[in-house]
């Protein structure tokens, strides 16, 4: 893809923070309308990602185009364009829902009557109406992403940023959050999100880069990463004490890979049913899960590590 | 400078919560003052000493430190919530304004609010009759400076430290400055090198020229030295605020 069709363009991106590289060197483009996620664990270079492309930390190498400009020169004109979801969230308490939407509208420059209206329609479309008038304090964590959502609209942007939006809500608020971001998408508005869940990256993503250490590890559609990196199922075996010693070699060729976990053992496999009885001859263990494969065993794959640990 | 006023607008919201309170404050704060010190404590002051009413000695000085001290309580906490608490200046900078503005708008309020409390604060100076000439509408202007060249370089300290600052910062600078920069006694009184120390003071600076307006008889060589002086620091303090903003929240 040629720069110019690219909203997001970077090559060769690298932040350092003293002796520290947060971001080693990374290539990518985000085309229009894409939903675009960084996958990984905490420290691996996500959110100094995010930062450089929020035009408020300044690349220590390579190039970063955002909207064909440069976040170092033209932050400003970029911003006006941006949406952003922080990871910890920039709301003021002691405003009320509705002030807090107003006063970022206005930072963006929308006229009075305009962000009143605005601030109207983003409280309906993030359900919040009825809380406008309530200070921001006492909301829950769910009500607050919202409205940090609804504020990162004001400004109708083409590009919303979202650092692990969904981070310290329960199940429930996750989907909200999910449905309302799902929303966007569908209206053709550009999405880059990081995450460190896999269920997140496989709803939102239409594609991902998963990152270690300030680099890619692997990058593509969440089918095709686990299709490349992973097989079509997984068995999981428990065991009461401690795990036997096995290789893959056991199966006679059933079995692809093995990872071994503290509490269990993982057989990747193209056909879990045919395996569990061999499994269950052979090792005895307490439990047996068959399952099919997700982002967390490519990671696993490629970092050798889980994902939240 | 209209990127500079959306940040000002921040500020106005907050202080639109509780303004109510600072006008009260404002308003019994100068009597309190200038009834004590100026009517009571005057009254035993003699006026051969100073060659004038002590009220009329104090009133001017009393209003350059309620400049000092506004300027600084408002560039203390407020600037510590908005980058560690609330975190407001991180979502000012998601959006088009700059370090800049944040600073400038910022100013601009601390400005406001030394504006109103000195003006209150002036009218409660000419009900207690110790106001002289016309000259004294310029000690609004001057107070406001007085509480920028406070305000710029106690920003930039707020934005830069981490640790718990505000308790020396008042403590060791502000309340020694309170007492010893010429409000309650000339400076003359003190020993050489803290005269001259507080000659240094853009309180001291404030203060004398204050009391030279309210008496109505300001040099203007010297006011136009003091006047420059002060600005030196409000510049000075513009220059290290954004730099200290600028490693803070742009990193």
């Amino acid at each position: 893809m040629a720069a110019g069709e690219a909203l997001i363009h970077a090559r060769g991106l690298t932040k350092q923070f003293g002796a520290l590289r947060a971001v080693d060197g990374i290539d990518f483009d985000v085309p229009r309308g894409e939903a675009f996620g960084f996958l990984g664990p905490n420290g691996a270079g996500k959110s100094s990602t995010m930062r450089m492309i929020g035009c408020v930390s300044p690349p220590s190498g390579g190039t970063l185009r955002i909207l064909g400009m440069d976040p170092v020169k033209q932050g400003s004109e970029i911003r006006a364009r941006l949406g952003v979801v922080p990871q910890a969230d920039t709301l003021d308490n002691e405003l009320t829902v509705r002030e807090n939407l107003i006063i970022y509208g206005r930072y963006f420059g929308l006229s009075r009557s305009e962000v009143r209206q605005r601030a109207e329609e983003l409280l309906d479309f993030v359900q919040l109406s009825e809380r406008a008038d309530s200070k921001v304090e006492p909301l829950s964590g769910g009500m607050k992403r919202r409205l940090t959502i609804a504020r990162a609209l004001v400004n109708d942007p083409e590009i919303i940023l979202l650092d692990e939006p969904t981070t310290g809500l329960d199940p429930q608020a996750r989907h909200v959050v999910w449905d309302r971001l799902f929303r966007l998408k569908q209206r053709g508005v550009t999405l880059i999100l990081t995450t460190h869940y896999m269920d997140e990256a496989e709803q939102l993503c239409d594609r991902l880069v998963v990152m270690d250490n300030g680099k890619f590890a692997a990058e593509g559609s969440p089918l095709d990463l686990i299709r490349e990196y992973s097989t079509r199922e997984v068995v999981e075996l428990r065991f009461p004490g401690e795990a036997p010693t096995v290789d893959a070699g056991m199966f006679d060729g059933m079995v692809s890979r093995v990872e071994v976990l503290p509490d269990r053992l993982l057989f990747y496999t193209d056909d879990g049913d045919a395996l569990v009885p061999h499994a269950h001859e052979r090792l005895q263990p307490q439990s047996v899960l068959v399952r099919r494969s997700t982002l967390e065993d490519v990671f696993l794959r490629l970092t050798g590590r889980t994902l939240i640990d | 400078m209209t990127y500079s006023l959306r940040a000002y607008e921040y500020w106005l919201t907050v202080y639109r919560r509780v303004w109510r309170g600072t006008i009260a404050s404002s308003v019994l704060n100068p009597v309190l003052y200038l009834a004590a010190m100026g009517v009571g404590l005057g009254a035993v002051v003699k006026k051969q000493e100073l060659g004038l009413p002590y009220l009329d000695f104090v009133a001017p000085g009393l209003l350059a430190a309620v400049a000092m001290q506004i300027g600084a309580i408002e560039s203390s906490f407020p600037v510590r919530g908005a980058i560690k608490w609330n975190r407001q200046y991180f979502a000012m900078l998601a959006t088009p304004l700059k370090v800049s503005n944040l600073v400038t708008g910022h100013l601009l309020y601390v400005a406001t609010r030394v504006g109103i409390a000195t003006s209150i604060y002036l009218c409660a100076i000419v009900a207690f009759g110790a106001v002289h000439s016309w000259w004294s509408l310029a000690t609004i202007p001057l107070c406001i400076l007085v509480g920028l060249s406070f305000a710029g370089p106690i920003s930039a300290l707020s934005a830069y430290a981490e640790d718990e600052v505000f308790n020396p910062l008042f403590r060791f600078i502000v309340t020694p400055l309170f007492l010893f920069a010429g409000i309650f006694f000339p400076v003359t009184q003190l020993p050489h090198v803290l005269r001259e120390l507080a000659y240094a003071t853009p309180l001291w600076n404030g203060v004398d020229l204050a009391r030279h307006l309210t008496l109505g008889h300001p040099h203007a060589l010297r006011a136009l030295v003091q006047v420059a002086y002060l600005v030196l620091w409000f510049a000075f303090g513009i220059f290290l605020a954004r730099w200290a903003y600028t490693k803070r929240l742009v990193t």
